[in-house]
């Protein structure tokens, strides 16, 4: 065991020891509670931007394992595309906790809250770091106990609806998930993640088998990443307390559930053999279905967050595009939006639920004049949404671009077409809130206002991670070729995937037949 | 290993039952100090258990002929890898077991009466997964059932007393249906000794009605659905210490006597539709004990049922034993993270009980939330019952479903799967009440040691989550009769 190994497990704890702490404090113990809170992120990121160091200066990957019965190992390995997802959580986690601080101010069992929602961000940088699929499926259903108490933390009787309907489809999907996980490590053995996958030996005696494996695999993540038919927990779960949403959104439930299509898609059965076995197209066909059906629904949802709900539905579904387009371009499409789509939505959540806090906005038809009140938190929301529209050079375009050229690639024109289609959808549900929210005129009092601060619109600790995110979202698209963006990181993730020498040759090769 | 060779001269397996039950002899005698007694013989005798996984992990089963008499003169105790790992798992239970008792019972009347009956029913429980022939199994079957009836009784009252009744009658017949089987095997072949039975029991008649009148007789101590209605009111009823012996412990006596007969003596016996029988009771007990379970409104009552429903995981062994070749392992390693799971459940209930005054689950929130040590126990212990990840029933699962996927058994395997989500239903609603608005309340005040020892316990369990690998090693060192 190495020096990296040692710090993968640092990682881990960074938030779960003070996870755990926090459960134990008094409700009253704020500073302290606070500088666990936020010295547990500080020290995850730190850790996690070491590691990102490590791994694309050496080209190092690092591993630890623990046996758990003979021949299955627990894992944990940091490869480049773990530490996507890792980097993501940590840097979300940490602007969520300030926000949450902010949010929660003055409501009860903040302590509780607080354990919870860091054995959530455990849960998940576990998922990042997995480095087999056993280990994936352990963190994956620790994610589903460690967010249950989040979503049902306002105690009422909508959010124990709320709660058993989330607990009923992840646990349904987490028992298909544990029986094909099982059946594949009978068939294969537990073997790590390796790029291009460990099954193609497997294929000529066992096709059906791998065939029925993988719908069960993409059953039981799909649950999480919200896949058609699977997605109607995700808009109920909508109850719980807005930071709470923000992360189930952007990285926790919905990200660990494409994130595991993708670890499946790439490195368990790898692109080559999932199109061979020709369930790469179905899975296609799932989430451009998904795309158009959550769009659709978004643009009738009044409520605010219900609206965003039906957007992430539909968002998410293009991690999984990209990944099922099985090619490097696609690939990068899909990947970058897995970040893309976090900072964006977790910019349009922190705004929701500035409006709700502080005016007591629901509603999309209450955001009338909503700019001239609390004109910073309307310019974050008009970036995230005009980003998720796709509009350059805003972080959604770089996503919608390279899926696009994926399809192309693919020779699968038509999708470009559904891209085109997702991005009016997206247009004619995202723009009237802004439309409202800066050219209307509001008449009478706000529904319910609360924070009237005399120089800000609203509570820093509210503003602050809202703003930050915002700026992050349009960095990300001005600065995309950036060697710090995550489009570049992407791109060597796939051209590690790919073994291309440059992601640019590619395109190249697909140029010029 | 130089501790190994040390170790090997070293008999243990007589101490095993010795030291316990010479615990209770002073716990009856010094009824004032009885707790202390108590307490050093738990700690005794888990060293002792320890001792003796080590030993039979080292060098394999231990056979050892008491007065110098090898069977089928003498009697013998027979410690092997599954006899090894039931003891240890009882001296793990019973530590915590004992200690919660000293928090709960403190020195009152009625628990002077605990220390000795309980230290007794640990002596014949040893003594049990130590015994090597049939005869002496039935002994001590019986002592583990007169000790746990006069513990149910303990709780005192009517309703308590009429289940311990019902309990006493019903084990008691399932008694004498084994002690007819014991003597058509002892008319057949003249042995009681286990190996010596198996060795000659071929497939025919005598044998195979005192298979079916021993496992039946047994069936019914185990409370395999539908001869399990005694057993919530027996388990719901009882005083906290004694649900957890009951439940964690002495349902697995019964199950492993019939692993044990069906390993040892009866591998031949391969009836046939025996394993749809027992494999289709096994998932009428899962579904009925989970519905149950969601049903009821009492907290001891909806643990009671649970321990209904993984009483039908058990016997999910017919269908595995003879189709794929580590399913009894798997079966046994489960009711281990069982035990431990359902002792730290019922303990946590126990305490929450106590503080709140009654155990109406729907009234339990604010203490719930007073008292989260025994919260986190509940929720921890009530995951791995669930089979939740990192903890000793998600091995177990995994193990069970690998089985039955190995054997291409696949409708056991969703039964497996299916049962674990009826689990995950009832669990999750044991913890809903914490999530309610308002205040926590600590409730009436209590030992410090009633909040710690659930949540040990439930920490336990995580721990077996990674104890799958050496458990499956002692296992290995079963002896098994037969052809296998």
């Amino acid at each position: 065991m190495d020096m990296g190994a040692h710090v993968l497990l640092l990682i881990l704890l960074s938030s779960l020891l003070p996870g755990v702490a926090i459960f134990f404090l008094r409700e009253e113990q704020f500073v302290l509670r606070t500088a666990l809170n936020l010295g547990g992120a500080l020290l995850k990121f730190l850790l996690i931007i070491g590691l990102l160091v490590g791994v694309y200066r050496d080209g190092k990957t690092y591993s630890l394992s623990v046996n758990l019965l003979p021949g299955i190992d627990l894992v944990l390995a940091a490869d480049a595309l773990s530490l996507l997802f890792a980097t993501l959580s940590a840097v979300l986690w940490l602007v969520t906790t300030i926000y949450a601080i902010g949010y929660l101010e003055d409501s009860p069992n903040r302590s509780r809250f607080f354990g919870f929602f860091s054995l959530c961000v455990s849960a998940t940088v576990g998922i990042a770091f997995s480095g087999n699929l056993i280990t994936l499926l352990i963190f994956y259903e620790i994610l589903t106990l460690a967010t249950w108490p989040l979503v049902v933390h306002r105690g009422t009787p909508e959010s124990f609806r709320a709660g058993r309907i989330y607990l009923a489809y992840t646990l349904i999907g987490g028992a298909v998930l544990l029986g094909a996980v099982v059946w594949l490590t009978l068939l294969a053995g537990s073997e790590p993640f390796v790029v291009g996958g460990y099954l193609q030996d497997l294929a000529a005696d066992h096709g059906t088998a791998l065939m029925v494996i993988f719908a069960m695999l993409m059953a039981g993540f799909g649950v999480k990443a919200a896949l058609l038919p699977l997605h109607s927990w995700l808009p109920r779960a909508m109850v719980a307390p807005a930071p709470v949403s923000a992360l189930l959104h952007a990285v926790a439930v919905v990200k660990a559930g494409a994130f595991g299509i993708v670890r499946v898609l790439n490195d368990v059965y790898g692109v080559e053999l999932a199109a061979d076995l020709g369930v790469a197209l179905p899975l296609l066909l799932l989430a451009v279905l998904t795309i158009i059906y959550g769009s659709v629904r978004a643009v009738f949802a009044d409520d605010l967050k219900q609206r965003l709900a039906f957007s992430t539905v539909s968002q998410v579904s293009y991690i999984i595009l990209g990944a099922a387009l099985a090619g490097p371009i696609g690939a990068v499409g899909g990947l970058v939006h897995l970040v893309h789509q976090g900072i964006m939505k977790i910019t349009l959540f922190f705004c929701a639920g500035n409006f709700a806090e502080t005016l007591g906005i629901h509603r999309v038809d209450e955001m009338r004049g909503v700019g001239r009140r609390m004109p910073w938190t309307m310019t974050a929301f008009t970036l995230a949404a005009l980003g998720m529209i796709g509009i350059p050079p805003l972080a959604g375009f770089i996503s919608k671009w390279y899926l696009g050229l994926g399809a192309l690639e693919a020779d699968m024109a038509w999708v470009t077409g559904v891209l085109v289609v997702s991005s009016l959808l997206n247009a004619l549900y995202f723009l009237p809130p802004i439309l409202r929210g800066w050219f209307s005129r509001r008449e009478g009092p706000w529904p319910d206002e609360r924070h009237g601060g005399r120089w800000l619109e609203t509570h820093w600790m509210l503003l602050l991670p809202t703003v930050t995110v915002a700026a992050m979202a349009l960095g990300m698209g001005l600065l995309a070729s950036l060697a710090i963006s995550p489009l570049y990181w992407v791109t060597f993730i796939v051209e590690f995937e790919y073994g291309y020498d440059h992601i640019w040759s590619a395109i190249f090769e697909w140029e010029t037949p | 290993m130089p501790s190994t060779a040390f170790m090997a001269d070293v008999i243990l397996a007589p101490w095993l039952v010795i030291v316990p039950l010479v615990g209770a002899l002073l716990a009856g005698l010094w009824p004032a100090t009885a707790r202390w007694w108590g307490l050093l013989t738990a700690l005794a005798t888990l060293v002792l258990a320890l001792l003796l996984a080590l030993q039979v992990h080292g060098q394999g089963p231990v056979v050892l002929a008491l007065g110098g008499w090898s069977p089928p003169l003498g009697i013998a105790l027979v410690a092997d890898g599954l006899a090894s790992l039931m003891v240890l798992m009882t001296a793990g239970v019973g530590l915590a077991i004992s200690l919660y008792a000293l928090g709960y019972l403190g020195g009152t009347a009625r628990g002077r009466w605990f220390w000795m009956l309980w230290l007794w029913l640990w002596a014949a429980m040893n003594a049990l997964y130590l015994s090597g022939d049939v005869f002496n199994l039935y002994v001590t079957l019986e002592l583990v059932v007169l000790a746990s009836v006069a513990l149910v009784a303990l709780a005192g009252g009517a309703a308590p007393l009429a289940a311990a009744m019902r309990y006493l009658l019903v084990s008691l017949l399932g008694s004498m249906a084994y002690l007819m089987g014991v003597v058509l095997l002892y008319g057949a072949y003249g042995t009681l000794d286990l190996q010596g039975l198996g060795a000659q029991v071929t497939l025919s008649a005598a044998p195979m009605m005192a298979a079916v009148l021993m496992t039946v007789g047994l069936l019914v101590k185990s409370a395999l659905f539908p001869l399990h209605v005694w057993l919530p009111p027996a388990h719901g009823s009882a005083p906290a210490p004694v649900s957890a012996a009951l439940s964690a412990l002495v349902v697995k006596v019964s199950f492993y006597l019939i692993l044990r007969l069906w390993l040892m003596v009866f591998p031949e016996l391969t009836l046939p539709g025996l394993d749809l029988l027992m494999g289709g009771l096994a998932a009428a007990a899962v579904l009925w004990g989970g519905v149950m379970a969601l049903r009821v409104s009492r907290l001891k009552q909806v643990v009671a049922y649970s321990t209904v429903a993984q009483v039908g995981y058990l016997f999910l062994l017919f269908p595995l034993l003879w189709a794929a070749p580590g399913g009894w392992q798997a079966v046994v390693f489960f009711a281990v993270a069982h035990g431990v799971a359902k002792a730290a459940v019922f303990l946590a209930a126990g305490t929450l009980q106590q503080a709140a005054g009654h155990d109406r689950l729907a009234e339990l929130g604010a203490v719930m939330r007073g008292r989260l040590k025994t919260s986190f126990a509940l929720g921890i212990a009530g995951a791995s019952l669930v089979g939740l990840p990192l903890t000793g029933g998600f091995i177990a699962k995994w193990l069970l479903v690998q089985s039955a996927l190995e054997a291409h058994l696949w409708g056991w395997a969703v039964v497996v799967l299916g049962g674990g989500l009826l689990a995950g239903a009832y669990v999750f609603r044991l913890l809903g009440p914490a999530f309610e608005p308002g205040p926590g309340d600590r409730g009436r005040p209590l030992p410090a040691i009633m909040e710690w020892v659930p949540l040990s316990l439930a920490l336990l369990t995580i721990a077996l989550g990674f104890a799958g690998t050496p458990a499956l090693a002692l296992l290995a060192r079963t002896l098994v009769g037969g052809g296998g």
